[in-house]
C-alpha cells in the first residue's frame, strides 16, 4: 500500500534527470562521432589533394567503383586528360584489389578460427571428458588476444624474416626444407600466398581464444537436461553436436559471424605493419589501409580526402547492412510482443472509456 | 546375475576406456595448441637475450646471456634512441589509457543509469539509437574525424584520443543489460525518501552496486586503449618522440631501415608487451569471465 508521501514522491517528475544523465554521452557523440561521420560524407563529394574543398559530385565514387578506360599511348605522349584518366583507373584498381584482399584475409582467418573455436568449446564444456587443467588452457589460448596487435605484427615480421635472421626459415632449414635461409628462404613477407597465409594465421592465433570463450558461454546457456535426455536416448557425441548443440547455438553463431565480419572489414594493424621497406605489401592491403593512406598526411603530399571519404562511405554501407542483420537477430522478441500487447490494451481501454462516457 | 555383471561390467569398462582415450587425445591436442600460442612469445623472449650474431647463427630455445647488452643498446644506441624510448612510451600510453578508461566507464555508467532509472519521452529513442550506432567502425568516421580535428586545431594533441571515450555505445549497452538484471528501482525510491539527491544516489549507491560490470568494462577499455594504434597514429602526426604512444614507437622500429640488430628489435618488442602480459596473468580469471559475460546474449 503506497503511503501518501510515497505517492506524492511518485507524482514528482524526474524526467529531466534522465536527460541530464544521458546528455554528456550524446554531446560527445555528436561532436566526435556523428559530425565526423557527416563530414566524411561531405568530403566524399569533394576533391582530392590540392582540390580539397571543391565540390565534385559523385566523381570520387565513380573513380573507385567503376573502371576508367584510358589510352596508354596518349599518356606516354604527355596528354594531360589521359593521364588524369589513368590516375582514376589506378584508384579503381587499388580499391577493388583492397576490397578483395580484405575479403580473402577475412575468410581465410574466419573458417579455421570458427572450426577451432567451436570444437574446443564443445570439448571444454563436455562434462563426460576428464581433462585436467581446463582453466589453464583457456587462459593461455586467450592470451594472444590481449597483446598489442602492432607488437604482434612486428614480432611475426621478425620471425618470418627472409634472411638468415628469420626464426621460421631457420626452423625449416633445420628440418631440411630450406637449403640456405640467407640465399633461398621461403618468402613469408614478400610472397603473395605466404604473406596472406601468415596474416591469416596471426589473425586466427589472436582471435580463436576469444571466439572459443564466447561460444562456450553460449553452450553453457543451453538447458543441460537436453544433453541428458540425448545421452539417455543413446545419442553419441557427434549426434549431440549436430542435433542439439549446433541448432541451439545458431543465434550466437550468427552474432559471431557478423561481428567477425565487421571486425574483418576494419583489419588494419597487422596487414599495415607486416612488410619490409616503405610501402605496404599490395597483396595484403585492406580497405582500412586504403582509407588511412589517403587521408594520412605524409611529408610532401596533400591528403586525398575525397577518395578516402568515398571508400569510407562504401565501407559504412556494407557495415550498415551487416549491422542491421545483427540488430535484427539481437532484438528482444518478447519485449516487442509485450509492448504491442500493451498498446493494444491501452487502445481497447480508451475505446471502453469512450463508451463508458456515453453510458453515463 | 553373473551374466548381467559380465555384460554390464564389460560395457562400462570399454566405455570408460573410450572416455579415457578421447580425453588423452584431446589433452595432447590442447597441449599442441598451447605450444602454438606460446611459442612465438617464447622465441621473442629468448631472442631478446641473444646477440645479433647468435640469432643469425640459428634457431635456439635456450636463452642467451645478452639481454643486458641488448637492453643497454636499446636505451643508448644512436639508432634506437631517437625512435624508441620505453619510458616515454609507457608514460604517454598510460596517460591516454587511464583518462580514456575512466571517462568510458564513468559516463557509460551514467548514461545507462539515466536510461534505466528515469522515464522520459525520448528514452526508447535514445536506447535504440545507442544500439544502432554500436557497430559503426572507427575507420568509417576516421577521414572526417581527422579532417575536422585538423580544422579545429586539435591534431597533435591528446584531446581527440581521450574525450571521445565518453561516448562508448557498446559499453553503455553492456551496462544497461547489467542494470536491467541486477539494479532494482526500489533502491532509488528509498534513497529519494531519505532525501538523497539524484546525483548522490548515482555516485554513492548505483556505482558501488555496478562494480562488477564497471571492472569488466574498465579492463577491456584499458586493453583496447593501450593497444590502439590506428587512432593515435592518425591524430599524432608531428613525428615527435615525446608525443608517441608505445604502439607508434613499435611502428617506428618496424619502418626504420637503420635497424639491423635483431637482438635489439626483439628487446624493443619484448619491452612493449611484457607489462600487458604480466597484467593479464594477474587478472586472467577475471578477464575470461568478462569475455564469457560479454558473449551471453540478452
Amino acid at each position: 500500500m503506497a503511503s501518501s508521501a510515497q505517492s506524492r514522491i511518485k507524482s514528482i517528475s524526474y524526467a529531466k534527470y534522465g536527460y541530464i544523465f544521458i546528455l554528456p554521452f550524446f554531446i560527445v557523440y555528436f561532436f566526435f562521432q556523428l559530425w565526423p561521420l557527416i563530414n566524411t560524407f561531405i568530403i566524399s563529394f569533394q576533391g582530392n589533394g590540392a582540390d580539397a574543398g571543391k565540390w565534385v559530385g559523385f566523381d570520387n565514387y565513380k573513380a573507385i567503383l567503376s573502371s576508367t578506360v584510358y589510352d596508354k599511348a596518349k599518356v606516354l605522349s604527355g596528354d594531360k586528360a589521359e593521364r588524369a584518366k589513368m590516375a582514376l583507373a589506378a584508384q579503381h584498381d587499388a580499391f577493388t584489389r583492397d576490397f578483395g584482399n580484405t575479403l580473402i584475409l577475412w575468410i581465410g582467418n574466419f573458417i579455421p578460427q570458427i572450426i577451432l573455436s567451436l570444437t574446443l568449446a564443445v570439448w571444454f564444456t563436455d562434462s563426460k571428458l576428464k581433462i585436467p587443467g581446463k582453466g589453464f588452457f583457456k587462459v593461455i589460448m586467450y592470451m594472444p588476444n590481449i597483446i598489442t596487435a602492432a607488437s604482434v605484427a612486428v614480432l611475426f615480421l621478425s620471425l618470418c624474416s627472409e634472411s638468415k635472421y628469420g626464426a621460421f626459415n631457420q626452423i625449416l632449414h633445420s628440418m631440411g626444407v630450406v637449403s640456405d635461409p640467407a640465399k633461398d628462404p621461403v618468402k613469408f613477407v614478400t610472397g603473395i600466398g605466404t604473406a596472406r597465409g601468415v596474416i591469416m594465421f596471426i589473425q586466427t592465433w589472436m582471435w580463436f581464444g576469444n571466439t572459443m570463450i564466447m561460444l562456450m558461454s553460449g553452450i553453457m546457456g543451453i538447458n543441460p537436461s537436453l544433453f541428458e535426455a540425448a545421452s539417455i536416448d543413446g545419442a553419441n557425441s557427434t549426434q549431440v553436436f549436430f542435433k542439439i548443440t549446433l541448432p541451439l547455438l545458431s543465434p550466437i553463431m550468427v552474432y559471431t559471424l557478423v561481428t567477425s565480419m565487421i571486425g574483418g572489414l576494419q583489419m588494419f594493424d597487422i596487414p599495415y605493419l607486416y612488410h619490409t621497406g616503405n610501402t605496404v605489401n599490395q597483396h595484403v592491403e585492406t580497405v582500412a589501409i586504403y582509407i588511412y593512406n589517403h587521408f594520412h598526411q605524409t611529408v610532401g603530399s596533400a591528403p586525398n580526402y575525397g577518395y578516402s571519404g568515398a571508400a569510407s562511405v562504401v565501407l559504412f554501407i556494407v557495415t550498415l547492412i551487416l549491422g542491421s542483420i545483427t540488430f535484427y537477430m539481437n532484438r528482444d522478441v518478447e519485449a516487442i510482443k509485450k509492448k504491442k500487447q500493451r498498446k493494444l490494451l491501452e487502445k481497447q481501454l480508451k475505446a471502453q472509456n469512450k463508451l463508458g462516457g456515453f453510458n453515463i | 546375475m553373473s551374466k548381467m555383471k559380465a555384460v554390464y561390467g564389460e560395457g562400462t569398462d570399454s566405455y570408460s576406456f573410450k572416455v579415457k582415450l578421447k580425453s588423452g587425445i584431446l589433452l595432447a591436442w590442447f597441449i599442441i595448441l598451447t605450444i602454438i600460442c606460446l611459442l612465438p612469445i617464447y622465441i621473442l623472449l629468448v631472442n631478446a637475450t641473444r646477440s645479433n650474431d647468435a640469432i643469425s647463427g640459428g634457431f635456439s630455445l635456450i636463452p642467451g646471456g645478452y639481454f643486458g647488452k641488448n637492453f643497454d643498446s636499446m636505451k643508448n644506441s644512436e639508432y634506437v634512441k631517437p625512435i624508441f624510448n620505453a619510458l616515454i612510451g609507457y608514460k604517454n600510453s598510460a596517460i591516454i589509457t587511464v583518462f580514456a578508461t575512466f571517462l568510458t566507464v564513468f559516463f557509460s555508467a551514467m548514461t545507462s543509469y539515466g536510461i534505466h532509472v528515469y522515464d522520459f519521452k525520448l528514452k526508447d529513442v535514445a536506447y535504440t539509437f545507442i544500439l544502432m550506432i554500436m557497430m559503426v567502425p572507427v575507420q568509417v568516421t576516421s577521414a572526417g574525424f581527422v579532417n575536422f580535428m585538423i580544422k579545429i586545431h586539435l591534431a597533435n594533441t591528446y584531446w581527440p584520443l581521450i574525450l571521445p571515450a565518453i561516448a562508448a555505445p557498446a559499453v553503455v549497452f553492456f551496462m544497461s543489460s547489467y542494470m536491467k538484471s541486477s539494479f532494482p528501482l526500489d533502491i532509488v525510491e528509498a534513497a529519494r525518501i531519505d532525501g538523497c539527491t539524484e546525483f548522490r544516489t548515482f555516485l554513492q549507491i548505483a556505482i558501488p552496486m555496478m562494480k562488477p560490470a564497471i571492472a569488466v568494462q574498465a579492463i577491456f577499455a584499458f586493453v583496447a586503449n593501450w593497444n590502439n594504434f590506428y587512432t593515435p597514429s592518425m591524430i599524432l602526426v608531428s613525428g615527435k618522440l615525446e608525443q608517441k604512444t608505445l604502439p607508434m614507437m613499435i611502428q617506428a622500429v618496424q619502418s626504420s631501415d637503420k635497424f639491423t640488430d635483431y637482438g635489439v628489435v626483439y628487446t624493443c618488442i619484448a619491452v612493449s608487451i611484457i607489462p600487458i602480459i604480466i597484467a593479464y596473468i594477474a587478472l586472467s580469471r577475471f578477464i575470461i569471465e568478462g569475455v564469457a559475460l560479454g558473449g551471453v546474449k540478452e
